[in-house]
């Protein structure tokens, strides 16, 4: 073996094509390209919505119409010809099913991709699973074990059928269709999505987990997640995301959000794999994410994120700390390889009073992208004795990626304290020399040095997901050496 | 077991190496001195495989098999440790868990099964307690926020786990105080055995009143000018190197 050095470990990097670009032929029910009334209605309508969704739907559109697309991220891309786009595409197993077994055999293949052989999981990992391929829910598992503490976790369009009063209350009460352009096309589009709601004082005595898929070409998926956290309960929940290798630019703009009420807390965990595109930056998805969540008083919820897909990511989970002594949290590792681009972070809105809320960021560039941390920590003239601690990190692999951080802090009380900390750090050879001395070899040294440095985001994910999560990032930054 | 034959070696083209000449039998410990810049660092360094510089001619080899071929990771399974004279900090990554990996991807290129949890639990606390480390310390990011005496204790450490044929200790008692000193080369001397040799690399002879080195090089401008017993080290310290240029 010759010299290695940064250049051969840049270009190893760069070769490292994306494990899930495969995509499944099953028959799927899906609408021509284009965007206007009649698309929304019919949206709507294929999924037998009451009129006043499909109402909430189009006074959505007509905002959306009106407004244009934000440009503020420091991301450069082709921006999606919305008209060019097919707003619905469902797998065609129309007949309702009760077990696995009736599930297209072509889709359970397609899960067994993806590493989650939903059998398995029923057995083994106690997770629960509501899998979204394209834009309907196909399986929802351990239904009876949740019916029996009064958990609600079903599709969103079964939620609008059979729970139209919490829908009605909650949906766009956190964030609104005007918040933002992609999410008022969600509002106008959205396909499906996860409905949760954990009723008082009880914990979710399981993982809740969503995956979801883009299969289709030329669609884009809107799925939309409404979690609600009554009084005192306690509910953990993943979503993981892949989508299939293509050529053109897929969009993805989902919009989640979450409730917890008086002394409630959410832990929200997700792992995004979306396509990154190819190594010269074709394809690829792009990400145009509005998640957001809400806390009464003692409330606590805290968002979990490992970002390694996608091709444009533009996303921030956050928190409004409404209620006096509600917690807010978000720890996110975000990989970007190759040409791909994230401008991610989060908000913490601090209106209560003793509210508190912790950022831990760790960015990882390699290739030819760019990295983006940009947070808000706002505190408002009546939220006294609010605590903020804010850690950015960021590691460099080679010398043509780029990592960037844009901390914004808005204090407009006195008895506020706000901590920020940000690093920026390189592999070094140094530190590649060290492991292969020691009988490590480079690949296996820089997965252990990103996950070392990702560490403590990491631990905050639920156990099962934590090793699925570290290879995840092995994937996401390593060829084969060779 | 190890032989250097007529090993020049360079970097950005500056020839640091000029031709070097050893052999190390098992059992035996060798100490190589010689003032800054003589390419005492260099020479470890090449051994274990660094590929910022550049081998222009002669080998090394080990156990009759020239190693030039081999990628560092490669020579370390072939049993060469290198302490180093200024460990790597690695963040979030434990001693034990870097140690562990460590450990079991050298059991992997052997082709020998990981070793079971429980056994490699029990063999990090034996060696641990033979350097009089605390067990704490096991659970802190690798050499990062280390005093020196602790990155030096840890290399040690690692070279008791690894169980290497030959161990280099490059500069080893720098930045030591006498007591730190003295468990490192208390740690050396019990790892020592018929079947393994020692290469120490020093500035000073005052490691080699806790090592004893059964011969004494001494490194000069990138060659090896003087070899000799334990009393070559004496001789050094009270008249210096000038002579010897």
């Amino acid at each position: 073996m010759g010299k290695f050095t940064e250049d051969d470990l840049k270009k190893e990097l760069e070769t490292k094509e994306y494990e899930y670009g495969f995509y499944t032929d099953i028959e799927s029910d899906k609408f021509p390209v284009g965007l206007n009334e009649d698309v929304v209605i019919a949206i709507s309508k294929k999924k037998n919505e009451p009129a006043w969704m499909t109402e909430w739907r189009l006074d959505a559109f007509r905002i959306w119409k009106e407004m244009t697309e934000p440009e503020w991220a420091n991301v450069r891309y082709t921006k999606p010809s919305f008209q060019d786009i097919s707003y619905y595409s469902a797998p065609k197993t129309k007949k309702k099913l009760d077990s696995l077994d009736e599930v297209d055999p072509e889709l359970l293949k397609t899960f067994e991709k993806l590493g989650i052989s939903i059998g398995e999981q029923k057995r083994l990992s106690n997770v629960a699973v509501d899998i979204v391929m394209d834009s309907v829910s196909v399986a929802t598992t351990f239904k009876k074990t949740l019916n029996e503490r009064g958990i609600i976790f079903c599709p969103i369009s079964e939620a609008i059928q059979n729970h139209p009063e919490l829908v009605k209350k909650y949906m766009g009460s956190i964030v609104p269709k005007t918040d933002n352009f992609y999410a008022a096309l969600n509002s106008a589009v959205f396909s499906d999505g996860s409905f949760c709601y954990i009723p008082k004082g009880v914990t979710c005595p399981m993982e809740l987990s969503t995956y979801f898929r883009i299969n289709e070409g030329g669609t884009g998926q809107f799925e939309r997640t409404l979690l609600i956290a009554d009084e005192g309960s306690y509910v953990s929940y993943l979503e993981g995301c892949t989508a299939p290798a293509r050529d053109e630019n897929q969009l993805h703009a989902a919009v989640v959000e979450l409730i917890a009420l008086d002394d409630a807390e959410i832990k929200y965990s997700t792992v995004q794999n979306w396509f990154p595109g190819d190594k010269e930056g074709k394809g690829g998805v792009y990400n145009f994410v509005t998640k957001r969540g809400l806390c009464e008083k003692n409330a606590k919820i805290s968002w979990t994120q490992v970002e390694t897909g996608s091709a444009i990511t533009w996303k921030y989970p956050s928190c409004i700390l409404k209620g006096d002594n509600s917690v807010g949290e978000f720890y996110s590792i975000a990989v970007t390889n190759n040409f791909q681009q994230a401008d991610t972070g989060t908000k913490m809105i601090h209106l209560g009073n003793n509210t508190k809320s912790t950022i831990i960021s760790k960015g990882i560039s390699a290739g030819h992208s760019h990295n983006s941390y940009r947070g808000l920590v706002q505190i408002s003239p009546r939220a006294n004795n609010a605590r903020n601690f804010s850690q950015c990190d960021s590691l460099l692999m080679g010398d043509k990626c780029g990592a960037h951080t844009f901390p914004y802090i808005e204090v407009k009380n006195k008895s506020a304290q706000i901590e920020h900390e940000a690093t920026t750090s390189k592999i070094g050879e140094d530190q590649l020399f060290y492991c292969n001395q020691r009988g490590i070899n480079t690949e296996k040294a820089i997965a252990l040095i990103v996950n070392g440095f990702g560490k403590e985001v990491l631990n905050k994910l639920p156990m099962e997901f934590a090793v699925e999560a570290q290879k995840l990032l092995e994937i996401s930054l390593e060829g084969s050496v060779g | 077991m190890l032989k250097i034959n007529n090993l020049h070696a360079n970097i950005n083209g500056k020839e640091i190496l000029k031709g070097i000449n050893l052999e190390i039998k098992a059992g035996e410990v060798h100490a190589i001195m010689g003032p800054n810049g003589s390419g005492k660092s260099t020479l470890a360094a090449v051994i274990a495989g660094k590929e910022d510089f550049e081998v222009t001619e002669g080998s090394v080899e080990l156990n009759g098999e020239d190693l030039s071929d081999f990628a560092p990771e490669v020579r370390a399974h072939k049993g060469v440790f290198l302490s180093f004279q200024y460990p790597i900090e690695i963040p979030g990554v434990t001693v034990t868990n870097f140690i562990k990996t460590a450990i079991n991807e050298t059991r992997k290129a052997k082709g020998i099964a990981e070793l079971p949890a429980k056994e490699m639990l029990q063999l990090i606390r034996e060696k641990a307690d033979l350097l009089e480390i605390d067990r704490k310390f096991l659970s802190r990011s690798l050499n990062e926020g280390f005093s020196g005496g602790e990155k030096k204790r840890n290399e040690i450490f690692q070279m008791a786990m690894l169980e290497p044929q030959l161990a280099i200790l490059d500069e080893t008692d720098s930045g030591l105080d006498i007591d730190a000193l003295k468990v490192v080369a208390n740690g050396v001397n019990k790892l020592k055995s018929e079947k393994n040799a020692v290469l120490l690399i020093t500035h000073y002879q005052r490691l080699l009143d806790y090592i004893i080195p059964d011969f004494v090089h001494v490194l000069h401008n990138g060659k090896i000018v003087k070899s000799g017993g334990k009393e070559l080290a004496y001789e050094l310290e009270e008249k210096g190197y000038d002579w010897l240029k």
